[in-house]
């Protein structure tokens, strides 16, 4: 009771807050949306990218940001190409809007579907979803140099990685992390990273490196342990979640000695050729999104890091990323042959 | 005992005045979305679930998971009415349910159905309130190589156990994975069969596929026999209800039986799907008037309804323990949990008690409360039948084409239905069963990624299969379905060589 109590108190609060804002931005705003807004969503129902979007979704309801609807969508076919070919063919449509994850470089670069990012009006970029190495809570390791030790003195092949997808972020990693070690696992994808994680509960794969929020539930209860985040620093969340531990103690990975930082972009993107009053209607949007209480409490649990960028700053992070990602891609020969 | 007292502390919680308004609505709301073809529950739960964002996360689970029941009871009508299925797993309940309502018997299917599928839900949510933690642990036993298994036993027990000739049968089930290979290969991330057409990114989706053969289908082919749409004379009051029920408990062998399936597939998680199919496969080998079936036979309704609904209330129960979602529709209200800041996992049993058991008591409820409302219907549903076969039809495409635009909001689906509403035609003309090709298109892709997840693992060895109690007990048991007819013969030769 108390919990709701505190939790209405602040909607309220927010809510007036927002009443004050929007009022001075409506005589700025020179265009907005004169229907339903879609929101792709390059992925299924019940991923990571589509608890966001839904996420977005009830913000925007609950706390009347817009005044049209938003409407999520999920275009998943492809690996996401139908949600990005999607989008690409809706020139000059600026009420449709989607938000991406690592597939918007590794999708076109190993299936060869003619998409690239610069197709699609950069908005802003939402958040990182960061990384974490897991191995169950019984194995022996109790650190990130345990685990490669041991997987430097196995037969290759015999440690296995279960990851979201193939050819995607997950395996991209896995990659990274054989190159770093000289070893070789046996890397199997599977269709969403829940799933993922509770073939390492039940010891069907040896470790893991699922994104907190897909593994935080079993970490909680006990069954899996974290042993590195693959960030340049730590997590700032310090609420402990299993053992006393919180998110600020899991170590970086370059700590221990594997230098492999990855990221992965939750960001929006919108229809080609938009312009600069549609992109700006839609940051404003989100960094009204962002301010909600509702926004700060999924940033948190799902430990995610909380960049934003707009405008030349975003697209500049989305261009280096692509050459990293084609990189990374191209040395673990993973790109289509058209590529 | 501690478990009973939270239980009734969640009743307390689910039948406050506004629990039960939202129950109700949301049951409507599913039934509805059920009968639409192609919508199902998964996008209905999806679509409506920024609706709950403004409630307590108990009265939004109460509303989601009562949405998700209606959907469930919804998907039957259509199959029955019409031979269109709303949802993936009541394509088996068409099998008979259909030849039912076309003897003017559709008031009994549509009771047997409704019934049938509250016992599976109730056998299902008292299983949940007594063994919970338990069941769970099994669940974590599931690897890519007892996916398989069970797979392959929903397969085999399908063609083994059919009567139709078994190259046909196998025939259209190659047809089935054929289709099911198209679009992305997940295990190698780069795309199949899909010649350069960006339509085809999504693979061939089961519920346009089923659109297109059963309802599009039908409709040719009762055009054909002359616009007469039999099955107007169905009576249509309410003592239909009560004579059925007087019949069911006949049938308490194959309910139990179903149930039990029913439950199993849904832990595992298999889903409803496989479960409804298998359920009816055995049941027609082990039925005494198995030769019946497929011609009208009330007990090919209540054994995959049994087992869907079983299957679909035992899914929700890996979620809320180990956060993994047993069929698409759950993996939503998963989304949604995380969205109302509830982590699913082991340890909301333990730190949201209120939530955990007003959820087990409004499956109760909300499962008592849905059979109410569609047992009242049944004589609306019935009385559907009287319009003229010119007035429905008409109707009946409208429907379709919407459904399959809904599924992926593309006009590519729509045209893709109408193709494969001639295949059915062609395919029932040439005396080939449209359910194993069905069944592989379903479960086609799934098998084959747990097949292959399995063979990575193990570096290529097939021994994988056989490598653990489990795994080999499901595979025994599917070599047994499939050879079942040559395992008879071959038993009944022993005993007149004997004899």
């Amino acid at each position: 009771m108390f919990r709701s109590a505190y939790r209405s108190a602040l909607i309220t609060a927010f809510t007036a807050a927002a009443a004050l804002g929007t009022s001075t931005i409506a005589a700025s705003a020179a265009w907005e949306p004169v229907r339903p807004v879609e929101f792709i969503v390059p992925a299924g129902t019940g991923g990571g990218a589509d608890q966001m979007a839904r996420t977005i979704q009830g913000i925007v309801t609950k706390h009347n940001l817009m005044k049209q609807p938003l409407v999520v969508i999920n275009k998943s076919g492809g690996a996401g190409g139908e949600g990005f070919l999607d989008v690409k063919a809706s020139q000059n449509n600026p009420h449709k809007i989607i938000i991406t994850l690592s597939n918007l470089f590794t999708t076109p670069l190993a299936t060869g579907i003619p998409f690239n990012w610069k197709d699609l009006t950069p908005v802003a970029m939402l958040a990182l979803d960061e990384f974490v190495l897991w191995v169950n809570a019984e194995k022996p390791y109790n650190n990130a140099k345990d685990f490669m030790d041991a997987l430097k003195a196995a037969s290759p092949g015999s440690i296995k990685m279960g990851g979201t997808g193939s050819k995607q972020e997950d395996q991209i990693i896995t990659v990274a992390l054989e190159k770093a070690a000289g070893a070789k696992f046996t890397y199997i994808p599977y269709k969403g990273g829940g799933e993922v994680a509770v073939q390492l509960v039940g010891n069907h794969v040896d470790s893991t490196v699922n994104n907190p929020i897909e593994a935080v539930a079993q970490w909680r209860g006990g069954k899996l342990k974290p042993l590195c985040v693959f960030d340049s620093k730590p997590m700032p969340y310090d609420e402990p979640i299993a053992d006393g531990k919180a998110w600020k103690d899991i170590p970086t990975c370059k700590s221990q000695g594997l230098d492999i930082e990855y990221l992965m972009l939750r960001g929006i993107f919108m229809s080609p050729k938009a312009t600069k009053d549609q992109v700006a209607y839609y940051v404003d949007l989100f960094n009204k999104v962002r301010a909600t209480p509702d926004w700060q409490e999924f940033m948190k649990s799902g430990a995610f890091n909380t960049t934003f960028m707009t405008g030349d700053e975003y697209a500049k992070w989305v261009g280096d990323e692509e050459k990293r990602h084609q990189d990374l891609m191209k040395e673990a020969g993973f790109l289509a042959p058209s590529n | 005992m501690e478990e009973l007292a939270n239980l009734f502390h969640g009743f307390a919680v689910a039948l406050q005045p506004f629990n039960i308004m939202v129950m109700l609505l949301g049951i409507v709301l599913g039934v509805i979305i059920g009968v639409l073809p192609g919508l199902g529950g998964a996008n209905g739960v999806a679509i409506l679930l920024p609706l709950t964002f403004s409630m307590s996360p108990t009265s939004a689970i109460i509303m989601l998971s009562c949405i998700y029941w209606g959907a469930l009871f919804g998907g039957a009508i259509t199959s029955i009415l019409f031979n269109i299925p709303g949802e993936p797993w009541s394509v088996a309940t068409t099998f008979d349910g259909y030849p039912m309502a076309q003897q003017g018997k559709a008031g009994e299917a549509l009771t047997a159905a409704f019934t049938s599928s509250f016992v599976g839900a109730l056998f299902a949510v008292v299983m949940i309130t007594l063994v919970a933690p338990l069941v769970a642990s099994f669940a974590l036993q599931f690897g890519p190589a007892e996916k398989f298994a069970v797979y392959f036993l929903a397969f085999c027990s399908f063609v083994g156990l059919s009567k139709e000739p078994p190259f046909k049968t196998v025939a259209a089930m190659m047809i089935g994975f054929a289709l099911a290979a198209v679009g992305l290969d997940s295990i190698t991330g780069q795309l199949r069969l899909t010649f350069g057409i960006t339509e085809l990114l999504n693979g061939f989706d089961f519920l346009i596929a089923v659109i297109g053969l059963f309802g599009i289908g039908e409709i040719l082919l009762t055009m054909e026999e002359g616009l007469a749409f039999r099955g107007g004379n169905a009576k249509i009051n309410l003592r239909v209800v009560i004579q059925t029920w007087k019949e069911l408990p006949t049938y308490w062998m194959t309910s139990l039986r179903s149930c039990l399936i029913g439950c199993w597939m849904g832990i595992t998680p298999a889903g409803a799907t496989p479960a409804s199919f298998m359920s009816y496969g055995i049941a027609k080998r082990v039925a005494k008037r198995g030769n019946n079936f497929g011609k009208g036979e009330i007990e090919g309704v209540v054994a995959p309804e049994t087992a869907a609904h079983a299957a679909g209330t035992a899914a929700l129960l890996p979620m809320l323990s180990l956060g993994v979602p047993g069929s698409p529709t759950a993996a939503v209200l998963l989304g949604g949990l995380l969205i109302w800041g509830l982590q699913p996992g082991p340890m909301l049993f333990v730190e949201q008690k209120e939530f955990v058991w007003g959820l087990i008591a409004s499956m109760y409820l909300g499962n008592l409360v849905g059979l109410i409302v569609v047992l009242t219907c049944v004589p609306v549903f019935a009385a559907i039948l009287r319009v003229p076969f010119s007035i429905i039809a008409p109707l009946i495409l409208v429907l379709c084409a919407i459904g399959a635009y809904s599924v992926h909001s593309s006009t590519f689906d729509v045209v893709m239905m109408l193709v494969f509403g001639v295949l059915g035609y062609l395919l029932k003309k040439c005396n080939y069963p449209l359910a194993p090709l069905v069944l592989a298109i379903v479960l086609g892709d799934k098998a084959e990624e747990a097949f292959r997840q399995s063979l990575l693992g193990s570096q290529g060895s097939l021994g994988v299969f056989f490598s653990n109690a489990l795994v080999s007990t499901i595979m025994v048991l599917g070599l047994i379905a499939l050879f079942w007819s040559a395992i008879q013969e071959g038993y009944s030769r022993l005993r007149a060589a004997a004899a």
